[in-house]
């Protein structure tokens, strides 16, 4: 059963595990506002908003894919979509504006667009703060519209104070809730488990080894729209509260950072990590859409071992490790050792990711990450590389450099880094990086890139590097990448 | 008498219409000339009905009539309709392969599956087998020969969606598969051709290139489109009490639809009602590839009684449907030291899929536009249409023209480098101008001054020159970004080149509470159409659009329609709404002139419509009778309120025989400045800044012309960069979402965009109101980012070359581009 509100009214459903939010709106409940684009999470037209409680105990919403969002994942939660804005013949801000801007066209993706604004609008009442280009490009990023070229839709988001503020009220007034699960504790037979601590996990994992792991289910419920997959029993790890937080720590090699706990989110993780890592930071703002980044965790990009999977090679490049829970209790080992080969990792039956150890960037250290993908937002890499390392004395050190998309598995250059390490960063050292990568790799060609663009791009970005490195230490720098890409 | 010049100082005035022969006698001897001349180019022979009257801005900048259901998600779209609960959801099984002879269908399985009702397949069908549009060669089910990957083999209808897609994959399918074609050009070399090839020829163009100083030539590779329309395909069938259907469907064509449910149904064409309240896209994938699914789904529900609907998932949406057509071009052109074009060959190559579908007119249209805005002097034009194992390509946006443009936009920056000039100067010297306005197809350019204007007028705005400066200076001292910029036109021309859809009709009705209803044969998928017939409307009876109410588009109102495609829909059901407000407004003006205010001898030449009443006379005679009570007076005096209209294009003509004629009866034009930086090393670019000037003759909407014009050159941008399909090597499309075929999205709007509407140049033509179609025209718009990746891409060998580069132009493209030049012009330069 779930039990959740719906634009303010109490709602209660049956669905099978494998049911997602779109599914219960449109063919259990009959609410057809919100629409299908794609069943994939990669158009933004089924976008709506859910509510959980803050910190504070206010609601915070944010937008989701509904078609790839759990129906089960709404328990105790506020879900609002675009039918329950208006209130009779007021318009919500985010409404009056798409009208009085022309933002509709065919008007199929104007609901999703209506709930990413509704989001914005949102935020920009709890936190009031400029509407940067860069923050509508997050906001919108994941919202295709094939009509209208996006002008007015960027007129409506930038418009949307000078409409009244008609807002429902129910969108403050549902004080937090319990849904009747969590009421009634964990029934370890459901067919969907949502438990709440580590301790309810291991007892699912150990109950139920074969179970299907769930956190943002950005990827995993594809296999459910997609190739119809049936889930007969699926653990859902984002109430978690020990995989739900970030700590700072010290390992026993002397290394400090945090433990990022598998289920946060990336839209929780991007500003921690602005400061020690910009160009991580960056990357997260290209990995997927909002809607993706406010559901995919750290702990699923890293489980799912997908050979394009955005933030593996950044973490290769750090030195990560992880912590696994499992029956046998929990253990460690280096993110270097967890890729095994296509899809295929060091997890074993009934383990889970507990967290992902971040280190803090050493004196001198530097990190860049380059994407390289046929659109810049809302895109999946043809190559991506991760490159981490110290200048010290004139020579590199400790250099990491990491690809994705250029092997079955995120991977690190050995041979590349073995020829930079203790070089002096100059072209002949870098020549032979570039050479020594044809040994690292032997890419191969699919959908987003030939193995020939994504041989030369790869040592392209190599070659990127050396000028980076080149231009800290001139006066004149030239631009040598794109301003839109570089961080 | 009343004259244009006095109207035109009379506040509130309706618009004039009607009176061309009158406004030339009665102007002052000053205008008359020019009144004359614009008169003279008004061939229609529909009459005059340009609005002269200018009040507010932008006073008919409505809102989209949708807009506030769009907002609010009430507009209802196919899979949103309600439905009895016993209603079915279909699945389709379709080829694994692309080319072999189907040896078995085991469908007993699949029967077998929960939830299934029906199964049906090729011999299931009572009627026509045969859904070709227009020429035959598209079974709604594979018989025996297979095709493409995602040929529909089988349907299966079930309680619901999941079922009935679950249902499908146990079927048994046994294939003796055989090589697949899958290149056009070894297609056309081997006269595999869906169509035959057609020539368009004007002079001797072989002496032309004999006798030019230069001979440029190149061969390029113009990738499709997948439409991406948000609503995928989908359609509702409800059986009717008799053997009839009614089909709801997301559908540009719904008389076609009628017609092919009927004949593969076997039952007459009035037993099927097709109804098409919107779309959510359309872009020309809803014109002959929504039918299918109405056919497969009507079929179902006759057979088991109940209301049927299909929604194709995306992936086999993009499967099973057929694309923007890739074209294979090549050119051969003489040019004299100033580069102006002398004459020459251009040959295109479409790759129309397996079937016909509407390949002829597409690649017709390209070779209708491999001139652009350009005489081509003396030349040949030569169309194929090859044939290969992929899904029937079909109407997209343009419809050919943009991949015929594409051909002597390449030629135009490879003119330029051969002869060192900047590639604006070289395009405007091959401009249609006076002495050279006949086309390769023997139609005179009119307005060709307007294009001239137009150009001159972004290159001002644009700063076009200082622009090239800073972008030459940057690019001497920076090794890796380099810039580029280019200023590319259009010429787009108007009217359905087969002539018999230059046709459409409406339906008027007005009820005794005043209020007004009108339907017309053309669809509304986002485009605005229905808000501005509801303008035209609005216009001619002298009301506020609000008391206009358009209806579904349904083909027992208005029969016999033609599809929603070529621009054409406000063209044609705009003059059609106009003709019956007009034929209902004479009868109006009869009675009001035979029954009301008869004593006062009400002058039935002087009447009007205007601000909600019927108006007589001037000044002290002026007579005003409120439109309520006209309507009730009419009624209680047994006239009719309601009316049809009809309109055909007058002018048009085209022999295909001698490859002459005029099939066009306007163009429209336009003009785009992209400026894009490129990064050489990895061939990631972005867009800076785009202008554009575009025209649309008087616009009917300027607000929603200006989301054509902006959504257009955004759709054609696409087209250009990021939108590749790909399929493998066995034929299977590999792109098949959104998650591997890429649209632009929200961070692809350039950071700095100046789009406008040419102003003060109404359509010489009679279209409705001097305005010009909106649909196509600007989404060639978007080849001025390809053309400025090239010159950003030439400047890496000093602008001495400019490369060959296909498109879509990815950063993959780019870059292997960039490579190819550097290698070579450093090889040149290292041997010098």
């Amino acid at each position: 059963m779930i039990d959740f509100m719906l634009n303010g009214q109490p709602c209660r459903s049956e669905a099978s595990p494998e049911t997602s939010v779109l599914e219960l709106l449109r063919e259990t409940l009959g609410v057809t506002g919100t629409k299908e684009g794609c069943a994939s999470g990669d158009c933004g037209a089924c976008t709506v908003a859910i509510g959980e409680p803050g910190p504070d105990g206010e609601l915070r919403y944010h937008s989701a894919n509904a078609c790839i969002t759990p129906a089960h994942q709404l328990n105790g939660r506020y879900l609002v979509t675009v039918d329950g804005l208006a209130q009779g013949d007021a318009l919500h801000p985010a409404q009056a504006a798409m009208v009085a801007c022309h933002g509709s066209q065919c008007g199929f993706c104007t609901p999703g667009i209506v709930m990413s604004l509704f989001t914005l609008h949102e935020q920009q009442r709890q936190a009031p703060a400029p509407l940067t280009p860069q923050r509508l490009e997050a906001a919108l990023g994941g919202n295709l519209c094939r009509c209208t070229g996006y002008r007015p839709i960027r007129d409506a988001a930038m418009s949307m104070d000078s409409h009244p503020d008609h807002r429902p009220l129910w969108l403050d007034a549902g004080a937090p809730r319990d849904s009747e699960a969590n009421k009634t504790g964990l029934d370890l037979d459901a067919s969907f488990l949502q438990p709440g601590s580590l301790a309810e996990l291991t007892d699912c994992l150990a109950r139920h080894p074969q179970a299907r792991l769930v956190a943002g289910a950005t990827d995993l419920w594809l296999e459910s729209t997609q190739r119809l997959a049936r889930f007969e029993r699926v653990i859902d790890v984002t109430r978690v509260a020990e995989l739900n937080v970030v700590e700072e720590a010290e390992l026993q090699d002397g290394r400090r950072g945090w433990w990022i706990g598998a289920a946060v989110t990336y839209s929780r993780l991007e500003p921690l990590l602005e400061e020690p890592y910009d160009a991580f930071a960056h990357l997260l703002h290209r990995l997927g859409s909002q809607q993706v980044r406010n559901r995919g965790t750290l702990g699923g990009n890293i489980a799912n071992a997908s050979p394009i999977g955005d933030t593996p090679p950044v973490l290769l490049a750090l030195g990560s490790r992880l912590r696994l829970v499992g029956p046998e209790g929990e253990r460690e080992l280096p993110l270097d050792d967890f890729f095994l080969d296509y899809k295929r990792t060091a997890l074993r039956e009934g383990e889970a990711i507990r967290a992902i150890f971040l280190p803090r960037p050493v004196a001198g250290q530097t990190l860049k990450v380059w994407k390289l993908s046929k659109r810049r937002e809302d895109d999946i890499s043809a190559v991506l590389g991760a490159f981490a390392w110290r200048m010290e004395n004139g020579v590199i050190r400790d250099v990491r450099l990491a690809f994705g998309g250029m092997a079955a598995i995120p991977k690190r250059a050995a041979h590349a880094e073995a020829a930079l390490e203790g070089q002096a960063p100059d072209a002949a050292a870098f020549r032979a990086a570039r050479e020594a990568l044809a040994e690292d790799f032997q890419p191969m060609s699919d959908v987003r890139g030939s193995a020939e663009y994504r041989r030369l791009s790869a040592a392209n970005l190599l070659e990127r590097l050396h000028l980076v490195i080149a231009q800290a230490e001139t006066d004149s720098p030239r631009e040598v990448m794109l301003h839109a890409y570089a961080h | 008498m009343r004259t244009l010049t006095k109207l035109s100082k009379a506040p509130g005035a309706a618009p004039e219409q009607n009176k061309s022969t009158e406004m030339a006698a009665d102007v002052s001897a000053e205008s008359a000339t020019a009144r004359h001349e614009l008169d003279g180019r008004i061939k229609g022979s529909s009459p005059l009905a340009r609005d002269t009257v200018h009040a507010a801005p932008h006073p008919h900048a409505r809102a989209h009539e949708s807009a506030v259901k769009h907002v609010t998600g009430r507009a209802a779209y196919i899979d949103d309709l309600k439905a009895p609960a016993d209603a079915l959801h279909v699945a389709l099984g379709l080829s694994p392969v692309a080319h072999g002879r189907l040896t078995r269908l085991g469908l007993d399985k699949v029967r077998a599956m929960p939830g299934v009702v029906d199964v049906i397949g090729f011999h299931d069908v009572p009627g026509h087998t045969d859904i070709g549009p227009v020429f035959p060669g598209d079974p709604i089910f594979v018989e025996e020969e297979i095709s493409y990957v995602g040929q529909v083999m089988f349907a299966v209808a079930a309680e619901s969606h999941r079922a009935a897609r679950e249902a499908v994959q146990a079927a048994v399918v046994e294939i003796d598969e055989q090589p697949a074609c899958l290149d056009p050009v070894a297609a056309a070399e081997r006269g595999e051709f869906v169509r035959p090839t057609h020539v368009q020829q004007s002079g001797d163009w072989e002496q032309a290139l004999a006798n030019a100083a230069h001979v440029v030539e190149a061969e390029q590779f113009v990738g499709g489109q997948e439409h991406f329309y948000l609503e995928g395909q989908a359609c509702l069938v409800q059986p009717t009490e008799d053997e009839g259907v009614i089909v709801h469907t997301s559908n540009q064509h719904p008389s076609e639809t009628q017609k092919l449910v009927a004949e593969v149904l076997g039952i007459p064409f009035h037993a099927v009602t097709v109804e098409v309240r919107r779309m959510g896209g359309g872009f020309g994938g809803k014109e002959t590839q929504a039918s299918p699914w109405a056919c497969i789904a009507a079929l179902i529900a006759r057979r088991t009684g109940r209301t049927t609907r299909v929604r194709l998932p995306r992936a086999d949406d993009m499967r099973v449907t057929g694309k923007r057509h890739p074209f294979h071009n090549r050119y051969r052109l003489g040019v004299d030291d100033q580069g102006v074009i002398q004459g020459g060959e251009i040959t295109v190559i479409g790759d129309c899929g397996y079937s016909p579908d509407l390949s002829d007119a597409i690649v017709d249209r390209a070779m209708f536009h491999s001139d652009n805005a350009y005489s081509l002097g003396e030349a040949r034009v030569t169309g194929h249409r090859a044939r290969t194992h992929t899904a029937s390509n079909t109407a997209f946006r343009g419809f050919g023209g943009p991949q015929g443009m594409m051909v002597i936009e390449a030629a135009m920056d490879d003119i330029a480098r051969r002869i060192g000039e900047d590639p604006l100067t070289v395009r405007k010297r091959n401009f249609y101008r006076p002495g050279r306005q006949t086309t390769h197809y023997g139609q005179q350019v009119d307005q060709i001054g307007l294009l001239k204007e137009l150009v001159e007028q972004l290159e001002t705005s644009s700063e076009y020159w200082a622009r090239r400066r800073a972008i030459t200076e940057f690019n001497a001292e920076s090794p890796i970004v380099k810039r580029g910029l280019a200023l590319t036109p259009v010429k787009f021309g108007i009217s359905f080149t087969a002539k018999h859809l230059n046709q459409a009709g409406a339906l008027l009705h007005v009820y005794t509470d005043g209020s007004v209803m009108i339907n017309h044969g053309g669809t509304e998928m986002g485009q605005g159409l229905h808000t501005k017939i509801c303008q035209v409307v609005a216009r001619e009876l002298g009301l506020d659009v609000d008391e206009v109410r358009i209806t579904a588009t349904r083909t027992d109102k208005v029969p016999n329609t033609s599809p929603t495609a070529a621009s054409s829909g406000a063209d044609l059901n705009g003059q059609a709404a106009r003709d019956a407000c007009v034929r209902l407004k004479q009868r109006l003006f009869d009675f009001a002139h035979e029954h009301l205010y008869q004593d006062q001898g009400l002058d039935r030449e002087e009447m009007r419509m205007e601000a909600g009443h019927l108006v007589a006379g001037y000044g002290e005679s002026e007579r005003r009778i409120p439109w309520g009570e006209l309507v009730q007076s009419a009624y209680l005096n047994r006239i009719s309120l309601s009316e049809k209209g009809f309109y055909a294009t007058p002018l048009i003509h085209y022999d295909r025989n001698t490859g002459q004629g005029r099939p066009f009866y306007y163009y429209a034009f336009g003009a785009a400045v992209a400026e894009v930086s490129v990064d050489t090393l990895t061939g990631e670019y972005q867009v800076e800044r785009v202008d554009i000037l575009h025209d649309v003759g008087d616009s009917l909407n300027p607000a929603i012309d200006l989301g054509q014009v902006e959504g257009g050159f955004i759709q054609g941008m696409g087209w250009m960069t990021s939108e590749e399909l790909k399929w493998n090597d066995a034929g299977r499309l590999i792109s098949d979402g959104p998650a591997t075929y890429k649209i632009p999205t929200y961070g692809d709007l350039p950071p700095v965009f100046n789009v406008k509407l040419m102003e003060g140049h109404p359509n010489s033509m009679a279209s409705i109101y001097r305005s010009k179609a909106v649909g196509e025209p600007p989404f060639m718009l978007g080849m001025a980012v390809w053309s400025a990746l090239r010159d950003a891409l030439a400047s890496l060998t000093d602008y001495a070359e400019a490369p060959r580069l296909d498109t879509p132009a990815t950063p993959e493209r780019v870059l292997l581009a960039a490579e190819a030049l550097r290698s070579r012009y450093d090889a040149a330069q290292g041997a010098v």
